[in-house]
C-alpha cells in the first residue's frame, strides 16, 4: 500500500493589525492629519552588508502571506532629488552642511509622496534605513546633535525600528562576498581617518556603530544581533512585527 | 546667532531683503558696482542660484512637486552649498559679499506656507548674520504694481499658488505678498534691518545705502593690498 503525504495545511487566516496613534519627532509635517494614518510603519536600520535589505525582501513575503500589503521605501530613492543626490555624491563636491540638507530633503519628499499615503491607506510600510542612518553618518562627520533633531523633526515616530548591528569583520566579509568591493562612503573615505581603504571602513564602521548606540538611548529602537544566521534574525523580526501588530 | 564681523571674519556681508518689486535687486547692483568701480574686493550672490541644487529645484517648480516642507529644504540646501563653498572662504579671505536676499527671506516665506518658525530659524542657524541688512520698504500695492503692471506671467510658487489662496494667480499673488510683507516687518526689529524708503527715487534711496555702508564698514580695509 502507497503511503499517503498528509496534505500541507493552507493557512488563510488573517490578522487585522490593530491601530495605533501616530506622533511626530518634533514639528512634523504641516497639515496632515495623525488620526488618518492606520497602516504601521516598521523600519530596519544597519550598515550595508548587515542583511538589511535581505530581511526586507523576507519581511514583504510574510506580510504578503499574512494578506497584508507592504510598502517598501528607502533613502536616495525620491523622485525630487535622487538624481542630483547621486551626482553630487559622485562628484563628492558638496559640502557637509548641504549634503545633510540634500538628504533630509529626499527624505522629506518620500515622506511625503510614498510613506504618509501609504499609512493613510492603511499599507505596512517597510522603511529600509530612515533618520537614524543619516543623522549618525551627519554625527560621525561631526555635525550637531541639536540641529539635526531639529532638521528631523519632520519625521514620523516609526510603531518599531530595528539595527541590524554587526561587527566591522563580519560587514568586510558581506561586502566582498557580494562584491568584492569596499564602498568609497561606506568606508567613511572622505572623512580622511586614512588613506588605506579596509582600514578606513573598520574604523568608519565603528565609529557608525558608536553613533548608533548613542542614538540607540534617545530613539529605543531594537538592538538586533546582526551577526546571527539570516533565519535567526528573520525570525526576531517577525516575533516583535507580530506583537507590535497585535497591539501588545 | 552672530554676525561676520562679531565672528572675526575679516570680510563683512551685507544682504538686502524686500518684496518683490521693491527695487532691492536694482540697489544691490548699484552698490556692486559703486564697489567695484572703487577698487574694492567685492562678490554678490543671489538667492537660489547653486548650480548644483539648480536641476533639483527647476525640476521640483516644474513639476510641482514641492510642499512647504521640501520647498523649504531645498532653499535651504542651495543656501548652504553657496554658504559653505563661497561666502564663508571669501569672507575669510576679506571681501565684502552682497547678498541678493539672505535667509530672511526663507523666515518670512516659509513660515507663510505654514513651516514652523522654530523649525525653518533652526535649519539655519549654522549661517551667521549679516553685518549689515537693508530692507526696502514699500507700500504693498506699489510693489505689487511694479510687478503686475507688466502682466508677466506669474509662476505657480512665485504666485503663491500652492497655498490655494486664490484660484487666479495675480489674487494669490497680493495675498502671498501681503503675508511676507507682515513676516518681514515683524522681524525687522529682531534682526537690526536698516529700513530704505523704497518709495524714494534710485538715486536717493543709492545715496543712503551707501552713506550707511560708509558708516558701519571701514571700506579703505578692504582694497587689495599691492606688494
Amino acid at each position: 500500500m502507497k503511503k499517503l503525504l498528509k496534505p500541507r495545511q493552507i493557512r488563510s487566516k488573517i490578522v487585522i493589525p490593530t491601530t495605533s496613534p501616530k506622533k511626530w519627532y518634533g514639528q512634523g509635517i504641516p497639515g496632515v492629519d495623525l488620526q488618518k494614518l492606520t497602516g504601521r510603519l516598521f523600519v530596519v536600520e544597519g550598515a550595508d552588508g548587515s542583511g538589511r535589505s535581505t530581511q526586507i525582501i523576507r519581511l514583504v513575503q510574510w506580510l504578503e502571506r499574512g494578506g497584508h500589503a507592504p510598502v517598501q521605501v528607502g533613502l536616495k530613492r525620491s523622485t525630487l532629488v535622487s538624481e542630483e543626490l547621486e551626482q553630487a555624491q559622485q562628484g563628492n563636491i558638496l559640502s557637509r552642511i548641504t549634503l545633510s540638507l540634500f538628504y533630509a530633503t529626499d527624505f522629506a519628499d518620500q515622506l511625503e509622496n510614498v510613506i504618509l499615503p501609504a499609512l493613510k491607506a492603511g499599507f505596512i510600510v517597510l522603511a529600509d534605513s530612515y533618520i537614524y542612518t543619516l543623522m549618525a553618518r551627519d554625527m560621525v562627520r561631526g555635525m550637531d546633535e541639536a540641529w539635526l533633531k531639529n532638521v528631523y523633526g519632520v519625521a514620523l515616530i516609526p510603531d518599531a525600528v530595528f539595527y541590524l548591528q554587526t561587527t566591522p569583520e563580519n560587514l568586510v566579509q558581506r561586502n566582498f562576498a557580494k562584491s568584492y568591493a569596499l564602498d568609497y562612503w561606506e568606508s567613511g573615505m572622505d572623512l580622511g581617518l586614512t588613506r588605506d581603504l579596509f582600514d578606513s571602513f573598520m574604523k568608519y564602521q565603528s565609529l557608525m556603530m558608536q553613533q548608533f548606540q548613542r542614538l540607540q538611548k534617545t530613539y529605543g529602537f531594537h538592538i538586533v544581533d546582526g551577526n546571527q544566521s539570516m533565519d535567526g534574525v528573520h525570525d526576531e523580526l517577525r516575533t516583535e512585527i507580530q506583537e507590535v501588530m497585535r497591539g501588545k | 546667532m552672530r554676525t561676520f564681523s562679531e565672528l572675526g571674519f575679516p570680510g563683512r556681508l551685507i544682504a538686502v531683503e524686500g518684496l518683490d518689486g521693491s527695487g532691492k535687486s536694482t540697489q544691490i547692483y548699484l552698490l556692486k558696482r559703486w564697489l567695484e568701480l572703487e577698487g574694492v574686493k567685492v562678490f554678490f550672490s543671489e538667492w537660489n542660484s547653486s548650480a548644483l541644487v539648480k536641476s533639483a529645484t527647476s525640476k521640483g517648480k516644474k513639476r510641482e512637486l514641492l510642499s512647504p516642507t521640501t520647498f523649504s529644504l531645498i532653499h535651504a540646501t542651495d543656501f548652504a552649498d553657496r554658504y559653505e563653498r563661497q561666502l564663508v572662504p571669501l569672507l575669510k579671505a576679506g571681501y565684502v559679499v552682497l547678498c541678493d536676499r539672505y535667509i530672511f527671506t526663507a523666515f518670512a516665506r516659509d513660515v507663510v506656507r505654514g513651516c514652523p518658525q522654530k523649525w525653518v530659524r533652526g535649519i539655519y542657524n549654522f549661517a551667521a548674520l549679516p553685518d549689515i541688512t537693508f530692507f526696502f520698504k514699500t507700500k504693498l500695492e506699489i510693489s505689487l504694481q511694479r510687478i503686475l503692471d507688466g502682466r508677466p506671467q506669474l509662476k505657480y510658487f512665485e504666485a503663491g499658488m500652492d497655498m490655494h489662496l486664490s484660484t487666479d494667480p495675480y489674487e494669490s499673488f497680493r495675498i502671498f505678498q501681503g503675508r511676507i510683507l507682515e513676516q518681514y516687518l515683524a522681524m525687522s526689529t529682531e534682526f537690526n534691518f536698516l529700513v530704505i524708503d523704497a518709495n524714494e527715487r534710485v538715486e536717493v534711496q543709492q545715496q543712503v545705502v551707501r552713506q550707511l555702508v560708509q558708516n558701519k564698514i571701514e571700506l579703505s580695509q578692504y582694497l587689495p593690498q599691492l606688494g
